[in-house]
């Protein structure tokens, strides 16, 4: 019984570990090319086609690839990055590398909304694109980033369970090799039962903050 | 105030390039708006008013002519030196732009963020400003938690942060209700007068020009049709789109018809606003007379417009009616019966 609990405290801490990891890494990569993708656009900030149709042709091309078989095809990359194509740490890899074009297009249609007069305004007053981006599109799209923050992260938990198949950690590989293989159907109920707790909270907290950063509301 | 030229446009052309071929949003475009104006575009929709707005400091870069402001020709200008001048035009819009997640105060505040304006003075400013407009007491407020009327309050405040010498009006009060424009419309008057701030103002509202304006352009199909004082376009409209903007119901164009014999049409072109004239002609003369048709307006203390009576029977009262009104300058003239 103590030894079932400490695996299932190991998923679970394995779980949040590429969950968490992996999110944060595919904004690193995903923020920057979504802010690139909204000021590279036609009618963008400064409009500069090239770098647009590229970005956005290598986000589509990512995002088309299905989790588990990019997994497969970046193991030599993932070896290469962290040394081994096993464990958690190695999952973080392919969950940026299949995150990251995502967490791109969340950011993009986040930034598409604020208003292009408040933009315009900001313009008039001689603000220069870095400004603009800085001072304007990301604090008025504030709400809609941390709305899509939420998505980013449930999503990329979703993703991780899927990584037991090819060698990671966490609460999907224990359903996974204690549901499938072993036909233990009951810590396959478990885990699914704290998958969905810990999406609960993570989808709770998001919502929570951003209504709370939300100042368009009375 | 001298007669200086603030913003000198000559030439100017904006053609855009659209799917379907190039339109030509204006053309040909001369305009000189002095110091300490309040100058008045008014056109249709579609007739080209917002692009020539941003034409003024360069939002929108005019595919041919000219815009000097102050001296300085803008299209010369390198990249950084535009948005240092453009700290010198303010600007505010029909849907006020303002930025939602920050508060009054930090709107006001945004433009000296953006000159790197030391954070005190800044925040000193702003809320000297905010209190110029009338809204001391809502520093800490969310545009959402403000009516329009002061949510155009905050953008004026925001467009004199950075100590502009001229404010662009884009079609600043088409969203608001009658009672709130005009109090904005007083409020820039207010800065024109004492600040010396020049206002340009972009409008489909003759009613706007009429009450803050000295000078107007008439715009129409992306040409300037005609320009001058507010009093000489309103009593005088040239041309049919003048016309078309001063009488929007059309009663410019299709003088009164009588049905009646011995109709006078009486004009009025800027006398004094504060005679009753016809209670005077009334008095003097002793007989009463029928008005058929009036519309005047009262620009500055004069009036403007035409007023259609209906003369008595009595041939001598007639006559005497028509030497009083002759007396005091005013045209008459008698109006054909109808069939």
């Amino acid at each position: 019984m103590v030894d079932l609990i400490w695996m299932l405290l190991e998923g679970i801490w394995e779980t949040l570990y590429m969950t968490v990891a992996s999110t944060f890494f595919a904004y690193v990569l995903g923020l920057p090319a979504g802010v690139a993708l909204v000021v590279c656009a036609k009618n963008g900030v400064r409009p500069c086609a090239p770098v647009f149709r590229v970005l956005d042709v290598v986000v589509n091309l990512t995002r088309s690839v299905p989790f588990l078989i990019l997994a497969v095809a970046i193991i030599p990359f993932t070896r290469l990055v962290v040394g081994t194509s096993i464990g958690s740490p190695a999952m973080v890899v392919p969950l940026t590398v299949a995150a990251a074009p995502f967490v791109a297009r969340l950011v993009e249609s986040s930034l598409l909304e604020v208003d292009a007069g408040v933009v315009e305004a900001a313009q008039s007053m001689g603000a220069g694109h870095f400004q603009i981006v800085w001072k304007v599109l990301l604090p008025e799209a504030l709400p809609s980033l941390l709305n899509g923050a939420t998505i980013a992260v449930t999503t990329i938990l979703s993703y991780s369970a899927m990584a037991g198949f090819v060698g990671g950690g966490g609460l999907g590989a224990l359903a996974y090799n204690y549901g499938y293989y072993r036909y233990e159907t009951d810590i396959m109920i478990i885990t699914v039962i704290l998958l969905i707790v810990i999406v609960q909270a993570l989808q709770g907290c998001g919502n929570r903050v951003t209504a709370r950063s939300d100042r368009r509301r009375r | 105030m001298g007669q200086e030229t603030m913003i000198r446009i000559r030439d100017l052309g904006k053609t855009f390039h659209t799917k379907d071929g190039d339109v030509a949003a204006l053309h040909g475009i001369s305009l000189d708006i002095q110091k300490g104006d309040i100058f008045g575009i008014i056109g249709m929709s579609g007739a080209g008013k917002s692009t020539l707005v941003r034409c003024m400091n360069l939002l929108e870069r005019p595919t041919e002519g000219e815009v000097v402001f102050d001296g300085v020709d803008l299209s010369a200008l390198t990249d950084r030196q535009l948005r240092e001048t453009r700290r010198s035009i303010g600007m505010i819009f029909q849907q006020f732009n303002l930025l939602m997640q920050r508060t009054a105060e930090e709107n006001v505040r945004f433009p000296l963020e953006i000159a790197k304006t030391d954070r005190k003075q800044a925040a000193a400013r702003a809320k000297e400003l905010l209190e110029l407009v009338g809204l001391g007491d809502r520093l800490g407020a969310y545009p959402a938690q403000l009516s329009g009327g002061q949510k155009q309050r905050v953008a004026i405040a925001r467009a004199l942060a950075s100590n502009p010498k001229v404010i662009l009006c884009d079609e600043a009060t088409s969203a608001l209700d009658p009672i709130t424009t005009n109090s904005i419309l007083a409020l820039l008057k207010e800065i024109n007068r004492t600040l010396g701030v020049t206002i340009v103002i972009i409008t489909h509202e003759m009613d706007v020009i009429e009450k803050i304006c000295n000078r107007v352009a008439i715009l129409d199909g992306g040409a300037v049709v005609e320009t001058g004082r507010v009093e000489d376009i309103f009593f005088q409209p040239q041309t049919e789109a003048a016309r078309r903007l001063v009488y929007p119901e059309g009663r410019g164009e299709t003088p009164f018809s009588a049905s009646a014999q011995r109709c006078y049409r009486i004009v009025f072109d800027g006398n004094s606003s504060f005679e009753p004239v016809i209670a005077g002609m009334v008095l003097d003369c002793k007989a009463p007379v029928n008005i058929l048709f009036a519309d005047t307006r009262d620009i500055d203390g004069k009036a403007f417009g035409q007023i259609v009576v209906q003369m008595p029977e009595d041939g001598e009262a007639c006559a005497r009616m028509l030497r009083y009104l002759r007396a005091r300058e005013l045209t008459v003239e008698e109006v054909p019966q109808d069939g």
